[in-house]
């Protein structure tokens, strides 16, 4: 037999003559979120006290232009079309490497992770040659190539393909392989395991990969237009440099800053659109 | 159908894990394999279902599937081994996509499976919004979709709290209760196998090699009754004392190790 005590009741405690004393609380911290607006707010403080410092005159404008004038530059360079000229000449360079060098890199991402014999051959060459800055193979890649778009695009795409391969294997080989058996032990064909378990398995890596690289890309983009391009914003942010004229320059530092901003959010936007179910 | 392990002997480079173990799971017919840590009792299953070459012997089935069956030999796994990004629907759906059924028919087998799973309402659910029982029930459910001969059952409920496990024992009791599945069952929980099983491999510790192949009494439909619990308790008991020693020596030698 049960001996149950009244419901929502318990026996009063053995000791009333002493004085109860809460439980302090020891849980707190360890958990940062970020505020919805403290980002923005943060950012408008900070160009805001930078607006101040120019117009009170407290920093040479040559060398610290105020964000109006940057903006001013913006404005000039959008209403003369030359904004978009060197923009979409970056644009294109980038998207055609980019997507070269991540279509290689995840089918030699997926080879090493799938092919014993991929892996080994593989894996040696992507060691040896990754730590290599890709700029320095512009050079050798015009020499091969010639003088035009098809240098820098290649030194973009080598840029990419070497760490998309690298955070694709890696992805491959991070997919839990309980779920490779289980899928094995009803049967299912090699591609369809492929298709339905390692691919989904690996996207988290290889989108995480897709931020790194757009950031290589961008890098890569800038460094090639600077060393030999007469469009593009490395070559306008070089060519407003040597003009000492810092406005255009930091205007062209801007517009790297927003493409970059604007791939990290489409990257945000595909990782809730594939991810959604972490 | 019978499932048959031919004289199996595994080991993992210089391990040597299990040794000539030869057993047969008839048709209908729950084993459960029972063991000290470390006696390659998960490596058997492994072997027994195909996920695993023996370093010698082999595992072999004979007589026919039933008809309808599209994975005759089907494990469940000790944790679930769902597919994230799937729903509930589609991660029991998942093993028929390349079975040749239409959609329809596809989408009939599941519901059924999810029916006799009581997962209907939890179908469009992702694994990592159910509890570890509802998991576990996917897992069962997707079993179920391919109609096995014999599931093999890899420490089904070790990872699940005591009130999950006696719900799921509950419901593995029924789905096995008119015979038409057989089933090896893999355990270190000797209560779980006196209940389910109709024999019990003990196996050695490592490398495993069967001590004893013990036969339980009573049919599963009488194990209910208080008497027969009482039985069982004993027979729960004398394979204790038959595994206790080994179990320590086992123990001790993990942690040598």
């Amino acid at each position: 037999m049960l001996n149950r005590a009244k419901a929502g009741r318990d026996s009063p405690p053995a000791d009333i003559t002493t004085e109860a004393r809460p439980v302090a609380f020891r849980g707190a911290g360890f958990a940062p979120r970020a505020g919805r607006y403290s980002g923005w707010v943060a950012l408008v403080l900070v160009i805001g006290l930078w607006q101040l410092v120019g117009s009170a005159g407290w920093v040479n404008p040559l060398f610290l232009p105020p964000p109006s004038a940057i903006g001013l530059a913006i404005w000039k360079l959008a209403m003369s079309g030359a904004l978009w000229h060197h923009v979409s000449a970056s644009v294109v360079r980038i998207g055609a490497g980019w997507i070269l060098g991540t279509m290689a890199g995840v089918a030699v991402g997926f080879a090493i992770g799938l092919s014993s014999l991929a892996r080994g051959v593989g894996i040696t060459f992507i060691s040896a040659l990754f730590p290599i800055p890709k700029i320095a193979l512009l050079p050798l890649l015009i020499l091969w190539l010639g003088i035009g778009e098809e240098p820098k695009i290649a030194t973009i795409a080598l840029g990419v393909f070497f760490s998309t391969a690298i955070s694709v294997y890696s992805g491959v080989d991070a997919v839990p392989r309980n779920l490779i058996r289980m899928a094995q032990s009803f049967g299912v064909p090699f591609a369809s395991i492929v298709r339905r378990v390692i691919w989904p398995g690996a996207l988290p890596s290889i989108l995480a990969g897709f931020r790194i690289t757009a950031s290589v890309a961008l890098l890569l983009v800038v460094s090639a237009e600077m060393i030999g391009a007469e469009f593009g914003i490395g070559a306008f942010v070089l060519q407003a440099g040597n003009l000492m004229q810092t406005d255009q320059l930091l205007a062209g530092v801007v517009m790297l800053s927003l493409f970059g901003l604007a791939v990290g959010r489409l990257i945000n936007l595909l990782e809730t659109r594939l991810l959604h179910w972490r | 159908m019978d499932l048959i392990a031919d004289h199996i002997s595994h080991r993992f480079g210089a391990l040597e894990v299990l040794y000539d173990v030869s057993f047969t799971v008839r048709s209908g017919e729950v084993v459960a394999i029972v063991g000290p840590s470390g006696c390659g009792k998960s490596t058997l299953l492994s072997i027994l279902g195909g996920l695993l070459q023996p370093s010698s012997g082999r595992a072999e089935w004979r007589g026919a599937p039933p008809p309808d069956s599209r994975n005759p030999l089907t494990f469940v796994f000790q944790d679930f081994a769902l597919l994230p990004w799937c729903t509930v629907e589609q991660n029991v759906g998942f093993p028929l996509l390349h079975t040749g059924l239409s959609g329809n028919q596809r989408r009939a087998v599941v519901d059924d499976a999810l029916r006799r799973t009581s997962l209907s309402d939890f179908r469009g659910a992702y694994p990592k919004q159910l509890s570890g029982g509802m998991r576990q029930r996917v897992g069962i459910a997707r079993a179920l979709a391919v109609r096995p001969a014999i599931l093999l059952m890899d420490e089904p409920l070790s990872a699940l709290d005591s009130q999950t496990r006696e719900l799921l024992m509950e419901d593995f009791i029924g789905l096995l209760a008119d015979g038409s599945m057989g089933a090896v069952y893999v355990t270190h929980n000797l209560e779980e196998a006196v209940r389910i099983a109709d024999r019990i491999v003990v196996l050695s510790r490592r490398p495993g090699r069967i001590r004893e192949v013990v036969a339980i009494p009573l049919s599963r439909s009488e194990r209910g009754d208080i008497h027969a619990r009482e039985k069982l308790l004993t027979l729960q008991s004398e394979l204790w004392s038959l595994i206790r020693e080994q179990a320590v020596e086992a123990e001790r030698e993990v942690q040598h190790a």
